[in-house]
């Protein structure tokens, strides 16, 4: 997490899509992540998803609080950042007033399913027509590791040392299915990008659950399981197995829902 | 001369914030104000703006912050119990430095109780309430055609200093019906927003904005709070109080909303028994007229507060004489019934003041 005295070359690396890595990125950013950390990508394949479909012109974000909030520096759009978990409540008022922005938010699992559960939920009732991607790193990252309502059965966190036990702690939340079974959502899908085809894959989600915006019709949601190392006690390559063997089984990958109009 | 209607408090803050250009207005149901989200929800529509009742009050106060960000006029209005739900938000608000209009419509405490006025939230009004070092700006009026003028002046006060502004009202301001003309009215120019506020990526004529709290983190931690400061400290320019009978006065009652209604009588009956009262009604509860006090306690003035709580604006005025003046206090437990029904009548003030002079 801290910055490091010295950074590398600050020219951009070959074919990082123009709407990535701002100055901002470049100059103090970049290294705010962990090595190893999945973060950045999620916001490498959003900024590829905008320019493919050719809406950069018409966006602007929120960011949730944690560590996909240095995104807000990442990613080239007016940028706001607000309570934690506020995120929906936030783009909610920007996508009323300007119905024809593109209007995204990046949140946390807990930015987006505990302490902004209900405006996650606000959002998805009133059928807000903005785009919520979700970053599911399992934990309380920035924090050092908490649990978190994600956080899978028997997974040891700094609040559950002797691993997550369904008893006291309960089951993980799903929020890719809870989001589906509302009806003012067009798209909710989950991906992961532990191996080159879901990284594929979450592209492709990501590009849809724009597209549904830019189509206006409904919130349109994806869910992007990412590896979070340092607080896993992993390696990184250990910690793209782990979500192969123990959270994928947990948190199955693919669309939940995908309407191109709602009744 | 605009129209004239006749028209209950609550009904007017719609008013006056159409007349101010709001741009949104998000509301959550809670009483003795919803007369106010009902009349945006019948008005906002009608005239393209938006309406939003949201989840709850962390979540208007969360959807006025991103309305304020992208630099619209945007306001919510609240209860008591929905003012304490509000407070990161406005917290935040602060921080990020986004001006908005938040309308407090007061009634007792602690925590629900019922729906009946009271003016328990001076201090987590004026002092902040959030977490961290900030202030909001605190308006109170104590009549329709006030409420009216008042919310307008919130839209641009909050502009000005691009700040959160606080219209601090209490059940029975939200409910007395009075005549009021709609107008609006004109304060003078006001700063541009476009070197800050968020904008569509193909709306950018410079470059990349971000609107924050954590922004302190960019500008310099200790410049920001001193910016902060400054601008605190620049708005006590905005110091607006009205004195009634005040100038032979040898008791000033000071008091705010219904409670300055209730005095005005009181200073008239003692008035009528030849005793020299007069009032101090503060229109800004923050900025506080500290100074104004101080030199009435220099002539020699004795203070009665009357609040309608177990006192807090009482800690302000006795911070004003600086230990110069006599300072007492009529409460909530002057009430001419025991109960959450009860008010403080005039008679009561009277006989106060009867005491003190
Ligand atoms: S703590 Fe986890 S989520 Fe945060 S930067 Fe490090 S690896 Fe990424």
């Amino acid at each position: 997490m801290n910055k490091k005295a010295e950074g590398p070359k600050k020219e951009k690396v070959v074919g990082t899509p123009a709407l990535f890595v701002t100055e901002w990125w470049t100059q103090f950013l970049w290294d705010m992540y962990c090595p190893g950390c999945q973060t950045p990508l999620v916001g490498r394949l959003i900024a590829e998803a905008i320019e493919e479909l050719g809406i950069g012109d018409r966006a602007i974000m929120v960011m949730g609080n944690g560590c996909h909030a240095y995104l807000a520096g990442g990613l080239d759009f007016d940028v706001t950042s607000g309570g934690h978990g506020r995120a929906p409540d936030i783009a909610t008022a920007m996508k009323r007033v300007m119905p024809d922005g593109i209007v995204f938010t990046v949140q946390g699992d807990g930015d987006c399913v505990a302490i902004g559960a209900d405006a996650l939920i606000g959002a998805l009732s009133r059928g807000e027509k903005i785009t919520i991607i979700m970053v599911n790193n399992t934990n309380y990252g920035t924090t050092g590791g908490q649990m978190a309502p994600t956080t899978i059965v028997g997974q040891v966190t700094t609040t559950s040392p002797q691993g997550r036990n369904p008893d006291v702690e309960g089951y993980p939340t799903h929020a890719a299915e809870l989001v589906a079974t509302f009806r003012g959502v067009s798209y909710s899908a989950r991906g992961s990008l532990h191996t080159t085809a879901n990284y594929r894959r979450t592209k492709k989600y990501i590009t849809t659950a724009f597209q549904r915006q830019a189509e206006g019709v409904g919130l349109s949601f994806v869910e992007v399981i990412t590896a979070c190392p340092p607080n896993w006690h992993m390696t990184p390559i250990e910690s793209l197995a782990w979500i192969e063997e123990k959270a994928i089984p947990d948190f199955p990958l693919g669309e939940f829902k995908n309407v191109t109009h709602i009744e | 001369m605009g129209d004239r209607i006749f028209i209950e408090g609550n009904e007017a803050v719609g008013w006056g914030a159409l007349s101010a250009g709001c741009d949104c207005y998000f509301a959550y149901p809670i009483s003795p104000q919803n007369e106010i989200p009902e009349f945006f929800s019948r008005e906002m529509p009608k005239r393209g703006k938006v309406f939003v009742q949201a989840q709850s009050e962390t979540g208007t106060i969360g959807m006025l912050y991103g309305a304020a960000a992208i630099g619209v006029r945007a306001m919510t209005s609240t209860s008591s119990p929905g003012w304490g739900l509000m407070q990161e938000g406005m917290s935040n608000l602060s921080g990020a430095r986004l001006p908005c209009v938040i309308v407090l419509v007061q009634r007792v405490g602690p925590a629900v109780q019922n729906l009946q006025h009271a003016q328990m939230d001076y201090k987590s009004v004026t002092r902040g309430g959030g977490g961290g070092d900030y202030r909001n700006m605190v308006l109170a009026p104590s009549s329709v055609q006030e409420t009216h003028d008042i919310v307008q002046l919130a839209f641009y006060l909050a502009d000005k200093y691009s700040n959160p502004v606080v219209v601090l009202m209490d059940a029975l301001m939200g409910h007395i019906f009075e005549p009021l003309e709609v107008k609006t009215l004109d304060f003078g120019p006001l700063p541009s927003k476009d070197d800050w506020r968020l904008r569509l990526r193909g709306q950018r004529k410079d470059g990349k904005h971000i609107v924050s709290p954590a922004k302190g983190m960019a500008e310099g931690y200790i410049d920001y709070l001193r910016n902060l400061r400054e601008k605190y400290k620049s708005m006590e320019s905005e110091i607006r109080y009205e004195g009634y009978m005040i100038d032979d006065a040898e008791l000033v009652l000071v008091a705010y909303g219904y409670c300055a209604r209730v005095c005005e009588e009181a200073v008239n009956e003692a008035r009528a028994q030849g005793l020299k009262a007069g009032l101090l009604r503060p229109i800004t509860l923050w900025p506080f007229p500290y100074k104004d006090i101080r030199d009435k306690a220099a002539q020699g003035c004795k203070f009665l507060v009357v609040e309608d709580s177990l006192g807090q604006m009482v800690d302000d005025v006795r911070m004003g004489v600086e230990g110069k003046a006599e300072v007492s206090l009529v409460d909530i437990t002057f009430r001419h019934i025991a109960s959450e029904d009860g008010m403080i009548m005039p008679q009561r003030v009277v006989e106060e003041i009867k005491r003190l002079i």
